[in-house]
């Protein structure tokens, strides 16, 4: 273990600080959520409405939080973390690149109608 | 955790298990990579749903119209409050679980004993709110039609600003001298018999539209706007005589009021099998629990089995945070 269970000293503080910016997160989501700024749903970055992004991103921030400090990804190892972590985000990036390119191929296929659907 | 694994008596020696590159437990290492198998699948699920939700990009379901209900407040248009709040419930857990890891590693038994029992109702709430979610999905609202080729039309009419959705309910006359009545076992072929028929049937829906002159149909295709498309009033007749073949209320697996199938698909698939850690993690942290209270860390002295389930249980909570966004938010 990367840390000795003798000497531990606690870490509510920040367990509690971790708690604060998890659920500050939330209440801006759900509250970008529920009004929708229209500015943020008419811009498009990269295919996408800027509001989508910056869910994805508030997201992903959040996950960081919750591996790093509640499941102690900080403490453990480099070797332990990157096994773990550049696996997972390698994997996961690719799998979505794939299937979302894909996925907007079969759309672009129904919209050019060489197949009916809405009958 | 030298009291949780077994010695082989060659430990000293650097290819006898001695050496240890990872500075983990083989517990807590396979924890990690179960997670991060696991986690692979749900990336598989919500990759899948992404798709799906490609494909049908102009025309997927708005989640805020399907999951608007809050408990005790029938009829209010509430999108959002309620999965904000399982997903508060979801992270406190989270946080009485990691406290609770914290006071184990203290070995304050009593600690580790409130902040773990906190956790597993925090679970338990989480769970049941799920099921209310389901049953709602499930039982629909408004209801809507089904065309042939099993593309959904939803009722609106137009109000001050914009459209408000009708109930089947307030659109169909009903027809007192209906023939057609449910297929039972006892009539017929023998062991057959057919799911519960629709409260209104597709003739009774027509009827009551044609005579009501200031209804709409509203499409599943999305404007510009992120608003689904509403026809006109000739044209929402064409649709209703030429293309509707049935009725839909609620959601299954086959038929959806809210629009695609695969919505609903996904949505039971993935928040069921979410809904399924979330289980099988309370039913671990109950065991744990129970373990906690008994003593057995206290003799071991080392609490590391509550760090390794807390593991398991902030990746359930991983997965809700993602599950939040993109059925959700996105």
């Amino acid at each position: 273990m990367a840390h000795d269970t003798a000497h531990h000293e606690s870490n509510t503080g920040r367990i509690w600080k971790v708690f604060f910016i998890l659920s500050v997160i939330t209440i801006v989501e759900v509250i970008l959520g529920i009004i929708k700024p229209a500015f943020l749903v008419e811009t498009t970055v990269i295919s996408m409405k800027l509001l989508n992004w910056i869910f994805i991103i508030l997201t992903i921030w959040k996950a960081y939080y919750i591996t790093w400090a509640f499941m102690h990804m900080e403490g453990e190892t480099k070797g332990l973390r990157r096994s773990v972590v550049w696996t997972a985000i390698f994997l996961i990036c690719y799998l979505i690149f794939i299937l979302l390119t894909e996925g907007d191929y079969v759309y672009e296929v129904f919209k050019a109608g060489y197949k009916s659907w809405d009958f | 955790m030298e009291t949780t694994v077994t010695k082989t008596g060659t430990e000293d020696k650097i290819w006898g298990g001695g050496n240890q590159p990872l500075k983990v437990s083989y517990g807590k290492m396979m924890m990690w990579f179960f997670i991060l198998s696991d986690a692979l699948t749900f990336s598989g699920f919500l990759a899948a749903y992404g798709f799906s939700r490609f494909k049908f990009i102009d025309s997927w379901p708005i989640a805020d119209e399907v999951f608007n209900h809050f408990p005790f407040l029938h009829g209010v248009d509430a999108p959002m409050y309620y999965v904000a709040l399982m997903t508060f419930i979801l992270i406190f857990s989270s946080v009485t679980m990691v406290l609770a890891v914290d006071a184990g590693h203290q070995m304050k038994q009593k600690k580790v004993i409130i902040y773990m029992f906190w956790t597993i109702i925090g679970g338990l709430v989480f769970v049941g709110s799920q099921a209310w979610e389901w049953k709602n999905f499930i039982k629909g609202e408004y209801g809507a039609v089904e065309t042939k080729g099993g593309q959904i039309l939803q009722f609106v009419k137009p109000v001050d600003d914009g459209y408000k959705r009708v109930k089947l309910g307030e659109i169909a006359i009903l027809d007192t001298h209906k023939e057609r009545a449910q297929h039972d076992r006892k009539s017929g072929v023998w062991y057959e018999k057919e799911g519960a028929l629709p409260t209104y049937t597709i003739e009774e829906v027509r009827a009551g539209f044609a005579k009501k002159s200031d209804l709409l149909i509203r499409t599943q295709t999305l404007t510009k706007e992120g608003e689904k498309t509403v026809l006109s009033r000739e044209e929402s007749l064409r649709r209703l005589q030429g293309d509707a073949i049935g009725i839909v209320e609620g959601a299954n697996l086959r038929h959806n009021e809210y629009g695609t199938p695969l919505f609903a698909n996904f949505f039971f698939f993935i928040t069921g099998f979410h809904g399924f850690h979330v289980f099988s993690g309370v039913i671990i942290n109950i065991i744990i629990f129970i373990n906690v209270i008994l003593g057995t860390y206290e003799r071991r002295k080392n609490y590391e089995m509550v760090e390794k389930v807390g593991l398991y249980w902030h990746f359930v909570d991983l997965v809700w945070v993602f599950v939040f966004t993109f059925f959700y938010l996105v």
